[in-house]
């Protein structure tokens, strides 16, 4: 007889494994998202990886955080400091940062081809240029789209998460909905949607009624075959594990030593740090955290004095934190924004919009400490037409994310089948050897 | 001085209260007859002809494929598939009630006219014209007004322009973009902080022009020539594959457009021209102004943006009317008659009905709302989406069976804010209930998550989207036992089976069956508090499968 089975799920292509998990809309605990990466986990990881990005939208100035050149015309005054990392010097507001510095590299002359903020975004949160004809998605879908194990099947709460977010947080694109990041505000408050508003009674009368009506719904349909696996009730389970999962506890940061929360500063971004860490350390996969407020395109000093302030507590403790907790050699941190600014002040004193060299930090998961990679040039001519000319050892936005996702033994050059029917690469860039090892 | 001040500020929000409170009781009780209802008028019957040759043409593929297509669904159901596709909401009960009383075989044409002439259907469709002219981004701030362009297009929705003068319009209009909308379709493609704000990028130009008014995809030919033989150009009787000049020598025909102070006007100057440096060239090269199949329609005079739109909406382009009929269907029933539906191949095949409905669209001068019209009477239309017996593949391709989508985003909103109304939440209603209905469904769909320019690709729901349904503070407001929907259910039904009934045709257009009636009787019996048990059958009901998807 002739078999006309399938042979398992692993005997799908990835093609249809993706309209089924898109059109079916299986959440993170599904056997078919499941399958799915595990046909694509090429290089197994010991340990499980996450990645924590501190996104600083708006885009800070390399001059006053991690490029400064002091004593320089493009300096205008701003002033480094020396740092745990010797010779490298840091913008002067980051003070706890520099005491990690032997921990932490930068890459300083990354390019990138945007400089209006929404496109740039785009760009530095994907690895690719907006395409008009296709989603490109974020890390942090990518990631959780590529890694599943045991670990990853036991999560009750989203594995990738924004917190304060902006506008524009990480999202699934063409991967669907389900790898969008579950957005979440100050985590001094309850996260959203997470409670019933009645009593767990009422909500169980309810959620009866509910079955029953979903039941006679699908019975209905029961004979649609070109629909089926797209019906059914199973983000209702998901949802309800969700609500009552203990790993809720990890947005909350109320319960926290006041010494802890005191040393991430005492600010909604601080306290977002923390909660990533626990959430990281609860299993998440991938946590993006906001501070905006970098645009400035007047009274540039001030301004962005004021964010570094911020950043600089948040930045250092969760550094500090992760090695306390030994989660710095499995968790790599990001710091930067969509681009960088302008090298000379515009007559309002500020920086405009500059991705012809600009900086992103990078911390933990292997990734080597205390590097500098590239440089930009100290006394770059106005109107300079050319600037990338100016720039040693440039790298493309995209080799951060090759980078990264090397380091999560995740194997970027294989190509999706896209919804356009046109394969491609995970990530085009490369990583950057000076980082690794 | 001070208690004046108080005194005011407590006569100011007792006068708002009351308001708010007037605002929400439903106004008609009942509903004027639309004007362009006529039942049994030659319009009438000439649009039941042609829907009739659709009908024959799908009847045609399935015989061919030896289909047989499910059966016809009833009326509310037929309803509420109309609401969502042109209003973006489901019917109120006030309008059920009315819609029963019409004539059964009038009760499309009753409820297309009357959509056609509700604010809330040009908004509907504005948007979603919107999204494939010029996408969801915010855009280049200060140069775009994406607001501006949708109300524009409402407005000329509601006074149905002929779709192809509103295309030569976005095509070739100049001007500043607030005084002439139809511009933001080229401030959209100006790239911000590129060093080139007084010049809309000619290739976003290109592809989008060739996806959204052509439905054909040849962004790829920006860079290479096609290997994937999914690009055809030249003679539609025998087109050839694409190649990377294809795309720029279209690219060309925006080179000389420019923004300045006065807004988007064409230069004519040697800066006019398209150079690009083409893959296997180490310079650049001026390319040529030229269409990618059927030059002799392209008009031979005039700015050549002019002749672009020309060309484009010639009655003899055929891919200009089949892209209209793909998204116009689309955007009735959430699925193309060839998909994706911004990519129609030139080499075809195309379905016989969208021949059909293309070639009515030519003969009737582009005219969109007898379009919709011609849709909603198809027999295609009206099909169920279940069956008795099994429905594979091959129906859902052929359009033998109505297809089950997902509700969007917008549609799971307004579905839900009309839901917890008996009345409609239209144009006639209160101001306040009109701007408390529109905030609520831009904070429910920036939560949900707002599928952009991709709209009608399937996808399902997820874990946080299903968060939102169940705890989620809109739907809390809307249907909580202190809100006027419910409690105005509870106080004033006669009985607990009106009570259910009236509760099922708000949110899900039909009546109870009668085992569904018996287990809410039950659920009431078991509750002391009427309102609660109204609140509750409201969260089961909007939580529910058949409520989230257009069936």
């Amino acid at each position: 007889m002739e078999d006309h089975s399938c042979g398992g799920i692993d005997h799908l292509d990835r093609r249809t494994l993706l309209k089924m998990a898109g059109l079916s809309g299986l959440s993170w605990l599904t056997p078919v998202a499941t399958a799915l990466a595990r046909n694509n986990q090429r290089i197994p990881t010991k340990k499980p990886l996450s990645v924590i990005i501190l996104w600083l939208e708006g885009a800070p100035s390399q001059l006053e955080t991690f490029d400064p050149h002091p004593g320089t015309k493009i300096a205008a005054g701003s002033k480094a400091i020396k740092t745990k990392a010797p010779g490298i010097m840091l913008g002067d507001g980051l003070v706890q940062t520099a005491e990690q510095m032997e921990s932490i590299s930068i890459v300083r002359a990354l390019t990138s081809r945007e400089g209006d903020h929404q496109r740039a975004i785009y760009n530095v949160k994907t690895g690719f240029r907006p395409d008009p004809t296709l989603k490109h998605p974020a890390i942090g879908s990518i990631i959780c789209h590529q890694l599943n194990n045991e670990r990853d099947q036991a999560m009750q709460v989203p594995r990738h998460i924004s917190i304060l977010p902006s506008q524009l947080p990480g999202r699934g694109g063409y991967l669907g909905d389900q790898f969008d990041a579950f957005k979440v505000g100050d985590p001094v408050n309850r996260v959203s949607d997470i409670t019933s508003h009645v009593d767990k009674s009422r909500q169980s009368k309810r959620l009866q009624s509910l079955r029953y009506l979903d039941s006679n719904f699908l019975k209905k349909n029961a004979s649609n075959k070109a629909i089926a696996g797209s019906l059914g009730d199973f983000n209702t389970k998901a949802a309800l594990d969700m609500m009552s999962s203990d790993q809720l506890a990890a947005f909350n940061v109320n319960e926290a030593p006041k010494a802890l929360l005191t040393s991430f500063g005492e600010t909604p971004f601080g306290r977002s740090c923390l909660a990533a860490l626990q959430l990281i350390e609860t299993g998440v996969r991938c946590v993006e955290v906001t501070l905006g407020g970098w645009d400035t395109h007047a009274n540039n000093h001030e301004l962005q004095g004021k964010r570094i302030k911020i950043l600089d507590p948040a930045f250092a403790s969760l550094i500090s934190e992760l090695k306390k907790r030994d989660l710095f050699d499995s968790t790599i941190v990001l710091c930067g924004g969509e681009f960088g600014r302008t090298p000379h002040l515009n007559p309002l004193g500020g920086r405009d919009h500059w991705p012809h060299g600009f900086s992103i930090a990078l911390a933990g998961g292997g990734i080597a400490g205390g590097r500098v990679i590239g440089e930009t040039h100290s006394a770059p001519p106005k109107g300079e037409k050319r600037p990338r000319k100016l720039l040693k050892n440039p790298h493309p936005i995209e080799d951060i994310h090759a980078t990264v996702l090397h380091q999560l033994g995740i194997d970027f050059h294989q190509e999706l089948n896209t919804p356009v029917g046109r394969p491609l690469a995970i990530c085009e860039g490369q990583p950057i050897k000076e980082l690794l090892g | 001085m001070n208690s004046f001040i108080r005194n005011a500020v407590f006569l100011g929000a007792i006068g708002l209260g009351i308001a708010i409170l007037w605002a929400m009781l439903p106004t008609d009780a009942t509903l004027a007859t639309p004007a362009t209802f006529r039942p049994n008028s030659n319009a009438q019957s000439t649009i039941r002809k042609v829907a009739a040759e659709v009908d024959a043409a799908f009847k045609g593929d399935w015989q061919k494929q030896n289909i047989t297509p499910v059966g016809l669904a009833d009326d509310l159901n037929v309803v509420r598939r109309l609401y969502l596709a042109l209003n973006g909401t489901i019917p109120s009960v006030q309008e059920i009630r009315a819609i029963e009383n019409i004539e059964p075989d009038q009760r499309v044409h009753y409820c297309v006219s009357r959509l056609l002439e509700d604010g809330r259907t040009h908004d509907y469709l504005a948007e979603r014209y919107t999204r494939a002219f010029v996408g969801v981004e915010a855009g280049p701030f200060l140069l775009y007004r994406r607001r501006r362009f949708a109300n524009w297009l409402a407005k000329e929705i509601k006074a149905n322009r002929p779709y192809d003068e509103l295309v030569r319009q976005l095509v070739s209009d100049d001007g500043i973009w607030t005084d002439s909308p139809a511009v933001n379709f080229y401030t959209r493609n100006i790239i911000p902080d590129s060093g080139k704000e007084d010049k809309p990028d000619p290739v976003l130009l290109a592809g989008r022009t060739s996806r959204a008014f052509l439905a054909t995809r040849i962004d790829c030919l920006q860079c290479h020539d096609d290997f994937t033989d999914e690009i055809h150009v030249g003679d539609p009787d025998s087109p050839r594959g694409g190649e990377q000049t294809d795309f720029h020598h279209l690219a060309a025909f925006f080179g000389g457009t420019r923004n300045s102070f006065f807004g988007i006007h064409d230069i004519e100057n040697d800066d006019a021209s398209w150079k690009y440096q083409l893959l296997h060239d180490d310079t650049e090269t001026e390319i040529e102004a030229m269409v990618p199949w059927q030059s002799e329609l392209q008009p031979e005079q005039g700015p050549l943006r002019d002749q672009l739109a020309g060309w484009i909406t010639h009655a003899e382009n055929r891919p200009f009317a089949r892209a209209a009929v793909n998204r116009l269907w689309a955007i009735m029933t959430g699925k193309p008659l060839v998909d994706p539906v911004d990519n129609i191949p030139l080499s075809g095949p195309f379905p016989a009905a969208m021949e059909t409905l293309a070639n009515d669209f030519i003969n009737s001068q582009f005219d969109l709302q007898r379009m919709i019209e011609v849709i909603a009477e198809t027999r295609a239309f009206r099909l169920q989406s279940d069956s008795q017996f099994e429905i594979t593949q091959q129906h859902h391709d052929a359009n033998a069976v109505f297809p089950l989508t997902r509700l969007r985003p917008e549609q799971m909103a307004g579905a839900v804010i009309q839901a917890s109304s008996l009345s409609a939440i239209n144009n006639d209603a209160h101001v306040i209930r009109r701007l408390g209905k529109a905030l609520e469904q831009m904070e429910f769909v920036s939560r949900y998550g707002d599928p952009g320019e991709n709209e009608f690709d399937q996808r399902g729901e997820t874990v946080t989207q299903k968060l939102l349904m169940f705890n989620g503070e809109m739907i809390n407001r809307r249907i909580s036992d202190g809100s006027m929907s419910s409690a105005h259910i509870a106080d004033l039904s006669p009985d607990t089976d009106s009570t259910i009934e009236t509760v099922f045709l708000a949110t899900l257009t039909r009546r109870p069956s009668e085992e569904e009636m018996k287990w809410f009787k039950q659920r009431f019996a078991l509750q002391k508090n009427q309102s609660e048990a109204v609140t509750d059958l409201y969260w089961s009901l909007i939580n529910s499968l058949e409520f989230g998807w257009n069936h």
